[in-house]
């Protein structure tokens, strides 16, 4: 990824940003509210063009060929993207038809994805009496099943309780022992991405504080030091955090909450 | 390109797809996202069942009393048959008009989003959309007919016109709900969707010929409704759904227009549709 930048207005949400994921890595995202996570992601799943700035996904080039990177992703976004009124069959049969999976392919894939998630059982319900850990559990199963080059995860543990995030997580490294999927997670837990991710990268203000293993980033900040010591050292040095765009982001990371619990 | 070329990071086969190989798969999608709507439907069909009340009391109060009265000079046809098309047209309307809402409802949860990172061309996802309106317009046809039927308006049930009555029922459908996406991609939100969507179906409904002849318009609606898709749509149907029935402008003229019409709402409607995940 070379230099993106987006603004809004006047706001400049994402500065400049570059970045090189290697593939089959989990890389992590962390940072405060409003700091540009989501909004990189967004720009790197193609549903928000770069103010300026180019970017090369999947091998393709972002801003060029948007389509032929949305083939290589997959996205699973904070909010819910599985359909409440569908079943959890009905949900990967959608996702396989919009990835133009042939038909002889997509029964079997489906079939195996439920299993892998296990969700077998529940298939024929509708995702609206789900838990949250199913849910998010059916929503990677929706984004995997192409088979994507890269999987971005914005969140995807949040509002969930701690067994469920545990179950989506042995889920997601499945995944990636499977298929070497490159994978980009956002998340605020830092135990969670210290302990699952190859790398991390911290954004404020829409630029990245630091890079690097979570051993690196710890010894950068002192000996003995967690990533909480690296998250707030770094974040304070940097005052002023998301005021701009507070409202919207906690209206929309309670609904988030809320669904998922 | 094979979905299954990505799986391996392999890079995508050099040979251009075929036209009817490219076609297929934009059907595909079309089909995807419609038969979504549709199996939504069969697992809550309440909304439809409710949406049915409206033309029933239309034509079973309005329609009967105003049969009584013969106020209103109904070209060559009972007014209570000339009514049952435009109410046909009006509850299809109705249906097609606030299906844009959905399209805001998915945005807030994030099922659009879904949607928008999929290789699936926005036309198509937009077509898809205007496919299950055109199902679910259908499916108030169905309750018009039936209720047309035992108040003894005359209605040609011949193969070739029932045909006919289907498509144009397709067709304004997919107009009015690519209208109402358009409308919702604007606004962004329920509350002023709501509005806008009232404020907008009285006009298009009361400057059409829906409930009256053209001919009995002064000649400044008159203007105004032959630039109404409605129009075209209740022409369309009364020339098709009636024994007897005509239509004013002649059907290869409805028929062109609601293309049209639909068409570039489409392509317009695929544009504004990427901008809603922003």
């Amino acid at each position: 990824m070379s230099v993106l930048t987006r603004k809004f207005g006047d706001v400049v949400a994402v500065d400049g940003v570059t970045l090189t994921i290697g593939e089959g890595e989990i890389f992590g995202l962390i940072g405060p509210n409003g700091a540009g996570k989501s909004t990189l992601i967004k720009m790197l799943t193609t549903l928000l063009p770069p103010t300026s700035g180019h970017a090369t996904v999947g091998g393709s080039d972002l801003v060029a060929a948007p389509r032929k990177v949305r083939r290589h992703i997959g996205y699973v976004p904070q909010l819910l993207s599985a359909d409440g009124a569908l079943t959890g069959y009905e949900n990967l049969l959608l996702s396989a038809r919009l990835y133009g999976l042939p038909r002889r392919e997509r029964t079997p894939r489906i079939e195996q994805a439920l299993a892998t998630m296990g969700l077998t059982e529940a298939s024929g319900h509708l995702v609206g009496r789900y838990s949250g850990g199913m849910i998010r559990r059916l929503e990677i199963a929706q984004s995997m099943l192409h088979h994507p080059a890269v999987l971005f995860m914005d969140e995807p543990t949040v509002g969930l309780d701690p067994a469920a995030r545990e179950t989506v997580w042995d889920h997601v490294i499945e995944l990636r022992r499977t298929f070497r999927t490159t994978m980009m997670v956002t998340t605020h837990y830092m135990e969670e991405a210290e302990e699952l991710c190859d790398r991390i990268a911290l954004i404020a203000h829409g630029r990245i504080v630091a890079v690097g293993s979570p051993v690196e980033l710890k010894a950068a900040v002192g000996p003995n030091a967690t990533l909480d010591d690296v998250f707030t050292r770094l974040v304070d040095a940097d005052p002023g955090t998301g005021a701009e765009r507070g409202y919207a982001d906690v209206r929309r990371a309670r609904r988030a909450a809320r669904q998922h619990g | 390109m094979r979905t299954s070329d990505a799986l391996a990071g392999r890079p995508a086969s050099m040979a251009e797809p075929s036209v009817g190989r490219l076609l297929a798969s934009y059907l595909g999608q079309v089909f995807a996202v419609a038969s979504a709507e549709v199996q939504k439907l069969r697992h809550d069909p309440m909304e439809l069942l409710t949406r049915a009340v409206q033309p029933v009391l239309w034509l079973l109060l309005f329609g009967e009393v105003m049969t009584r009265v013969r106020g209103i000079a109904s070209d060559d046809v009972s007014y209570l048959d000339f009514l049952s098309a435009g109410i046909l047209a009006q509850s299809v309307l109705f249906v097609a008009i606030f299906y844009g809402i959905s399209a805001i409802w998915e945005r807030d949860l994030g099922v659009l989003q879904r949607y928008l990172v999929s290789p699936a061309p926005r036309s198509a996802l937009v077509l898809g959309k205007a496919v299950s309106a055109a199902v679910r317009g259908l499916s108030q046809a169905v309750i018009v007919y039936l209720l047309a039927l035992v108040i003894r308006v005359d209605v040609d049930l011949s193969p070739l016109h029932l045909v006919g009555v289907v498509a144009v029922i397709a067709l304004g459908s997919a107009l009015f709900s690519t209208l109402s996406l358009i409308i919702a991609c604007i606004v962004k939100t329920r509350e002023r969707f709501m509005g806008i969507g009232q404020v907008l179906t009285m006009p298009i409904f009361f400057a059409s010929n829906a409930i009256y002849p053209l001919s009995l318009m002064p000649d400044w609606l008159r203007v105004v409704s032959r630039a109404n898709p409605l129009t075209y749509e209740v022409d369309a149907l009364r020339a098709l759904m009636l024994s007897g029935g005509t239509a004013v402008f002649g059907l290869a003229l409805d028929f062109a227009v609601l293309l049209v019409v639909t068409a570039i709402l489409t392509a317009i409607a695929a544009r504004m549709y990427a901008r809603m995940a922003y």
